[in-house]
């Protein structure tokens, strides 16, 4: 029988992988990107096994509002990415370094 | 129904529909010779509405099932963000102007930006804080990498952009747990099962999630890394900008979260807070005494800032929140003097930010050489000046709720933190003879400069009038 916990555990997963994407990438920014992307359906996954564990339609309308941001937050996300290859002439993670933080 | 309900949104509505139909009507006549009418429409907006919305309706109105909802403290810090973001607006246009960066999205994307924040002030609900914390972040992505052509705005964007959509991520998981374990998004329904000693684990961490997200966007250490970077390599009316009204919306947008979902377990988050703050006021006092780029400087100084606004929030009082409220705003007017002269630093018409340019300042210029003194003093909390009764209130707040050893912590960090300010007055009034610098400001630049100094000095005997204004905002907030 699955039961919640076996969706909150795919989804914990996955948010983790997306994190350590976010840390451990060292090649290109668009890994970044999908990384990001990981980690937001990983809650909506959570969101949806509440939504139905519950039995309240909330968490549904949650999950198509983060997938519209979701999809907002990719376009600008590319476009920023856009203009700095055009600057840049590359898009590696270790080149993000002309001001040290 | 509905019409009462979107009686309450009219403002953000209006502001909306304004920046849309600004937008169409930008691009298809004049585009970019159209930016300078549309900054100074899109500031008359924004101060119309201010105004409106400061003396509009009193009491608590809620909207879409209680989504939204309009309260003394949503007011308190619409005006300020509005006010604020409408000044700094105006303040930056002639320097972007002479530099060829002023495009017609400029205005937009800072009214959009303004819209978020004033749905993040008055979210009632996870997911209206979503929606609204995602429109503010959005715009302002795009604004930090609003000089295409520079590799440095470009990467200050992208730094923001891929920061800032993990902390959305981690305050949507976070989001999403409270979700489950409360069994409501509302906040006043999670208050209802968040009580003292009897918070779930899930819903622990899911508050310690959405208290991470919250962090990042108010800049807390250990969520700062993005700051620096941001302030630096964004142009500096947009890093004047960053410095002021989204910095509010963020605060007012923790307190709401805190107070009106997680009231009733005020000991569950409390010392997450007292710990953030500390690491904040820490970090910023020492970490800014080896910066020379006066931007960054100003990075540090708000991460520091940041600590004590999260004092009072660490508090967990009434006081608290209302100490909170009176700092932000002292914090905003000082910042706006400050950008006001970062924004007229300049030699040779380029811009400079290298603190050593300010050499013997005094002797050029003395009277804004004094309005950056008592700013500066302000700035470190220095007694007479206003900044000291922003300090003061937070350090109160924080020893009325026997946290002591937090007001202590604030006390050091402060002292620590007042020598990179007296080193900026120092290198003004006796620094050596270097290269000079020019310091070329408009009436308006000049008019801010002084008005935020004389309100540092004057606002001793007044504190600007805010304070009943922030008790009855604070009053509303905490149940």
């Amino acid at each position: 029988m699955i039961g919640i916990e076996h969706y909150l555990t795919v989804a914990a997963t996955l948010f983790v992988i997306g994190i350590f994407g976010l840390f451990l990438n060292r090649k290109n920014v668009i890994i970044l990107l999908m990384s990001i992307e990981l980690m937001l359906l990983a809650v909506n996954i959570n969101l949806v096994a509440f939504s139905s564990f519950l039995g309240d339609l909330v968490g549904q309308v949650f999950t198509l509002f983060v997938l519209t941001v979701a999809a907002a937050e990719a376009a600008i996300g590319l476009a920023i990415l856009v203009c700095f290859f055009r600057n840049r002439g590359t898009i590696a993670v270790e080149d993000i370094n002309v001001m040290k933080g | 129904m509905i019409q009462a309900d979107l009686s309450v949104i009219l403002p953000e509505i209006f502001l909306a529909v304004y920046a849309m139909a600004a937008l169409l009507f930008a691009v298809y006549t004049g585009k970019d010779k159209l930016a300078k009418p549309l900054v100074y429409a899109t500031a008359l907006v924004m101060v119309v509405l201010a105004i409106y919305v400061g003396s509009s309706s009193t009491g608590t109105t809620e909207a879409f099932g209680g989504m939204f909802v309009n309260d003394a403290f949503a007011r308190f810090a619409k005006v300020v963000i509005l006010l604020s973001g409408a000044i700094v607006m105006v303040m930056g246009e002639d320097y972007m102007h002479r530099r060829g960066m002023l495009r017609f999205e400029y205005p937009i994307l800072i009214a959009l930006a303004s819209v978020g924040m004033m749905m993040m002030v008055s979210a009632g609900d996870l997911m209206s804080l979503y929606m609204g914390l995602e429109l503010q972040s959005l715009a302002l992505y795009v604004v930090a990498a609003m000089r295409r052509d520079s590799v440095k705005s470009t990467e200050a964007g992208l730094k923001y952009f891929v920061l800032g959509a993990l902390s959305s991520g981690l305050l949507l998981y976070g989001a999403s747990l409270v979700y489950g374990f409360a069994g409501t998004t509302k906040f006043a329904g999670i208050i209802t099962v968040a009580q003292h000693g009897e918070v779930s684990v899930g819903l622990l961490i899911g508050l310690v999630l959405l208290i991470s997200g919250l962090a990042f966007k108010v800049s807390a250490v250990p969520f700062h890394m993005w700051t620096p970077d941001v302030y630096e390599g964004a142009p500096t009316p947009v890093t004047a900008f960053f410095a002021t009204a989204p910095k509010v919306a963020a605060m007012g947008l923790f307190a709401r979260v805190m107070h009106d979902a997680f009231g009733h377990a005020v000991s569950d988050w409390s010392q997450v807070i007292a710990l953030l703050a500390v690491a904040s006021m820490f970090l910023g006092a020492v970490a800014a005494i080896g910066q020379r780029d006066i931007k960054r400087l100003m990075a540090y100084s708000s991460i520091a800032h940041m600590g004590y606004a999260l004092i009072g929030l660490a508090a967990g009082t009434e006081f608290g929140v209302e100490a909170m409220l009176v700092y932000m705003a002292i914090y905003v007017t000082m910042n706006i003097g400050t950008f006001a002269f970062i924004l007229m630093m300049e030699r040779d018409g380029k811009p400079i930010t290298d603190i050593n340019a300010l050499n013997q300042f005094s002797k050029k210029e003395p009277g804004k050489a004094l309005a950056m003194l008592v700013l500066l003093f302000s700035l470190a909390g220095v007694p007479p000046m206003l900044g000291f009764f922003g300090k003061f209130y937070v350090l109160r707040a924080a020893v009325d709720a026997n946290m002591t050893w937090l007001a202590v912590a604030g006390v050091v960090a402060s002292v620590i933190g007042a020598f990179y300010y007296l080193r900026i007055v120092f290198y003004m009034y006796f620094g050596k003879d270097g290269e000079e610098m020019q310091s070329r400001g408009s009436m308006l630049l000049n008019g801010l400069l002084a008005a935020s100094a004389i309100a540092m000095v004057a606002g001793t005997f007044t504190t600007l009038g805010i304070e009943n204004a922030a008790a009855s905002a604070a009053a509303t907030l905490v149940h």
